[in-house]
C-alpha cells in the first residue's frame, strides 16, 4: 500500500506546563473515514488544530505522502489539500452563497483596472456544487448563507473544500447541532466525499454517527490514544465505554439503574 | 434562476453577461430600510419646510453637510463592514486642517505642501490605528478613542507651541481653492464632487472588485477569513488608513473653504459618521452593509439636521428627531436583514 496521506508519529502538544496531547500516532488514508472520538476535553480539537496547521506539535513528526512536513499556518495545510469545516460550517451568515463559496479565491471577469468580481459565475458554481451533493433546495447563489439550514451550511462548506481540491477533509462535530434527518444528510455527503477518494477525519462524540460512516476509529482519553481500531473490531458499548473513560460510564449506569428501581418500588406502594 | 446551472464548469471561465438587479431583490438588500428613511424625511421636510427647503439653496444646505459627512462616513462604513470602529476621525480632521493651515498659512509654504502633509498625516494616523488594533487585539473602539483624545491634545498643544493660538488663517492660492474649497454657483460646495468620487471609488472596491469580498469576509468571521488565506491584518490596516484619509481630506477641504483652521474642528463627525453608517443599514458588528446604504444614511442625517431650519421650529428639536430616527432605522434595518436571511421563496415576489 502507498504511503498514507497524512501520518502523525508520536505527536505531543503542551501549552505551558499542561500536556494536552501525548504520544499520538495516527494515519489518514485516501478514501477512508477516520473517526476521532473522545469526551469533551480529551484533546480532539487540539489534534485537529495540529492537522490543520493552527497549532504546531511540541514534539513528534507529521508526514504527508511519506515525506515530513511542518505546517506553520492553516495556509500551509491547505496548500497540502487539508481543509477544515467547523461545526457551523465556518461560513459567513450575512454573505451570499456565491460570495462565501469563493472567499479568498474570488473569480473575476475582465482585465486590468476593470477586473471585477464575477457574481453570476460564483453563484452558479456554488449552487451547482451544492446540488451535486444532493442539496436541491438551493437554487439561487445570491441568497444569504444565514438563510440555509445547518445541514445545508455544512454541505456548502464541504462542497467548497472539495471544489478547491481538498484531499483531506477535517469535519469538526458536523452533526452536533443538527436534527436527525439533517445529520443523516451530512453523513451521506461524507460517504460521497469518501467515494471520491477524499480522506475524511470526522470528529464527533456521537457513536452511532461514527459507526455509520467510519472505517477507522481513534479514541482519545485525556490527551492519549486509548484505542485505535478498524470498523467492526469493537462493539458500540465498548466504544461508548472507551469514550467516557471506561469504568466511569459503568458506575454511572449502575447509579441510574438504582434510581429507576427505587422509582419502580415507590410506584408499587 | 435555473439559468445559472447551465453555465460552464471550468473554473475561472469568463462569462460576459451583465448582472441585472431585479425588483425581487430589493427587499433583501441592505439599503432598503435606508431608502425608506431618506424618502420619508425628505417628504416630511418638503411638507413642513415648504418651498424654501425645496429651492436650490435648501438643497445646497443639506447637500453640503452630506458631502463633508459622506467623505468620512463612506470609509468609516467600509471599516464597520469589516467589523471595526473608527472614532478618531474627529481629531484626524482637526489635526489635518491645522497642519495645512500652519504649513501653508503660518509658515507660508506652497499650499500643495500643506495639503500633502495633511493627507499624509491622516494616512499615518490610520496606519497606527490599524497596527495597534491588529497587533494588540484591543477593541478598535478603545484604540481609536485613545487616538481621538491623544491626537486632539497633540493638535492643541503643538498649535499653541508653534503659533501661540488655536486658530490659524490660510490664504489658499488659485488651483487649490477651486479644486477643494469653492462654492459652485455660489451655493454648492465643491466637496460634493469629491464625495461622489469617494462613493464611486469605494462602491467599486466593495461591490465590484474582488477585494470587496475580503472586506465582507473579515467582518463576517475573522477566523474563517484568515483560514481561507485572506491577509486579515493587512485588510484592516488599509481600511483604517482609508477612514483617516477621508477625515484628513475633509480637514483640508474645510481649511481651504473657510480660509482658516481651528483646533476644535470636526469633533461632531465622530458620532455623525457612525449615525449615517448605521442608518444606512450597515451592521455595527460587521459583515453586512452597502455603499448605497451609507450614502442614503448620510443624506437622511443631512436632511434632518438642515431641514429643521426650514420648518420655522426651534432647531433644538433636530437632535430629538435624529435620536428617534436612529432607533427606527436600526429596527427597520434589522427587519429587512431578517427578511434577507429568511427562506428565499418568502421574500421573492417574482416566480
Amino acid at each position: 500500500m502507498a504511503a498514507p496521506l497524512l501520518e502523525l508519529k508520536d505527536v505531543c502538544k503542551s501549552f505551558g506546563a499542561t500536556d494536552v496531547l501525548t504520544g499520538i500516532s495516527v494515519q489518514v488514508n485516501p478514501g477512508e473515514v477516520l473517526c476521532l472520538l473522545g469526551d469533551n476535553g480529551a484533546g480532539k480539537s487540539t489534534l485537529i488544530k495540529i492537522l490543520s496547521g493552527v497549532h504546531q506539535p511540541t514534539s513528534g513528526t507529521i508526514q504527508a505522502g511519506g515525506e515530513p512536513v511542518a505546517f506553520r499556518s492553516p495556509r500551509d495545510a491547505s496548500a497540502r489539500g487539508i481543509a477544515t469545516v467547523h461545526q457551523f460550517g465556518g461560513t459567513f451568515p450575512l454573505m451570499s452563497i456565491g460570495r462565501s463559496f469563493f472567499v479568498g479565491a474570488e473569480p473575476t471577469k475582465w482585465r486590468g483596472p476593470f477586473r471585477r468580481f464575477d457574481r453570476k459565475y460564483a453563484g452558479g458554481i456554488a449552487v451547482k456544487e451544492m446540488q451535486s451533493l444532493g442539496i436541491t433546495r438551493v437554487t439561487d447563489g445570491d441568497r444569504l448563507v444565514g438563510g440555509l439550514s445547518g445541514g445545508e451550511r455544512q454541505a456548502l462548506a464541504i462542497a467548497r473544500a472539495v471544489y478547491f481540491g481538498a484531499k483531506l477533509l477535517i469535519l469538526d462535530e458536523p452533526t452536533a447541532a443538527l436534527g436527525v434527518k439533517e445529520a443523516a444528510h451530512v453523513l451521506r455527503i461524507i460517504m460521497q466525499a469518501r467515494q471520491k477518494g477524499i480522506a475524511v477525519v470526522l470528529v464527533t462524540h456521537h457513536v452511532t454517527h461514527a459507526m455509520t460512516v467510519g472505517d477507522h476509529f481513534a479514541v482519545l482519553i485525556r490527551g492519549a490514544l486509548a484505542a485505535d481500531f478498524r470498523k467492526g473490531e469493537r462493539s458500540r458499548e465498548e466504544i461508548t465505554d472507551l469514550m467516557a473513560g471506561g469504568e466511569a460510564m459503568a458506575e454511572l449506569e449502575a447509579e441510574i439503574e438504582a434510581f429507576t428501581t427505587t422509582e419502580a418500588k415507590a410506584g408499587q406502594l | 434562476m435555473a439559468v445559472q446551472l447551465a453555465e460552464p464548469t471550468q473554473p475561472k471561465a469568463r462569462l460576459g453577461s451583465p448582472s441585472g438587479a431585479s425588483v425581487s431583490e430589493l427587499a433583501r438588500r441592505p439599503e432598503t430600510g435606508a431608502l425608506i428613511g431618506t424618502l420619508s424625511v425628505f417628504v416630511f421636510f418638503a411638507i413642513f419646510g415648504g418651498g424654501q427647503f425645496l429651492s436650490a439653496g435648501g438643497a445646497a444646505s443639506w447637500l453640503n453637510v452630506a458631502a463633508e459627512l459622506g467623505i468620512i462616513a463612506i470609509p468609516v462604513g467600509l471599516l464597520m463592514i469589516a467589523g471595526e470602529l473608527d472614532l478618531s476621525v474627529g481629531s484626524v480632521l482637526a489635526s489635518s486642517s491645522m497642519t495645512v493651515a500652519i504649513i501653508s498659512g503660518h509658515w507660508g509654504a506652497p499650499v500643495i505642501v500643506g495639503i500633502v502633509a495633511a493627507l499624509a498625516l491622516g494616512l499615518v494616523v490610520g496606519f497606527l490605528n490599524g497596527l495597534l488594533v491588529t497587533r494588540t487585539n484591543v477593541p478598535s473602539f478603545i484604540v481609536t478613542l485613545a487616538t481621538l483624545f491623544g491626537l486632539s491634545g497633540l493638535t492643541l498643544g503643538l498649535s499653541r507651541v508653534v503659533t501661540g493660538t488655536t486658530s490659524v488663517a490660510l490664504k489658499p492660492g488659485s488651483p487649490a481653492k477651486e479644486v477643494l474649497g469653492t462654492l459652485v454657483g455660489g451655493k454648492f460646495e465643491v466637496a460634493i464632487f469629491w464625495w461622489i468620487a469617494v462613493v464611486l471609488a469605494v462602491g467599486w472596491l466593495l461591490h465590484i472588485s474582488p477585494y470587496g469580498n475580503w472586506v465582507f469576509a473579515v467582518g463576517g468571521d475573522k477566523e474563517s477569513a484568515r483560514a481561507t488565506g485572506i491577509p486579515v491584518q493587512g485588510v484592516k490596516i488599509g481600511l483604517f488608513m482609508g477612514s483617516a484619509f477621508g477625515a484628513a481630506l475633509v480637514g483640508v477641504i474645510q481649511s481651504i473653504l473657510y480660509n482658516s483652521a481651528q483646533v476644535a474642528n470636526g469633533q461632531s463627525f465622530v458620532f455623525n459618521s457612525i449615525i449615517a453608517v448605521v442608518i444606512g443599514g450597515v451592521l455595527l458588528t460587521g459583515g453586512y452593509g452597502s455603499v448605497v446604504g451609507i450614502v442614503l444614511g448620510t443624506l437622511t442625517f443631512a436632511i434632518v439636521s438642515q431641514g429643521i431650519y426650514y420648518t420655522g421650529w426651534n432647531s433644538d428639536w433636530a437632535a430629538l428627531i435624529l435620536g428617534v430616527l436612529i432607533l427606527a432605522a436600526v429596527l427597520m434595518n434589522n427587519t429587512f436583514r431578517r427578511m434577507a436571511l429568511s427562506h428565499a421563496p418568502r421574500t421573492k415576489r417574482k416566480a
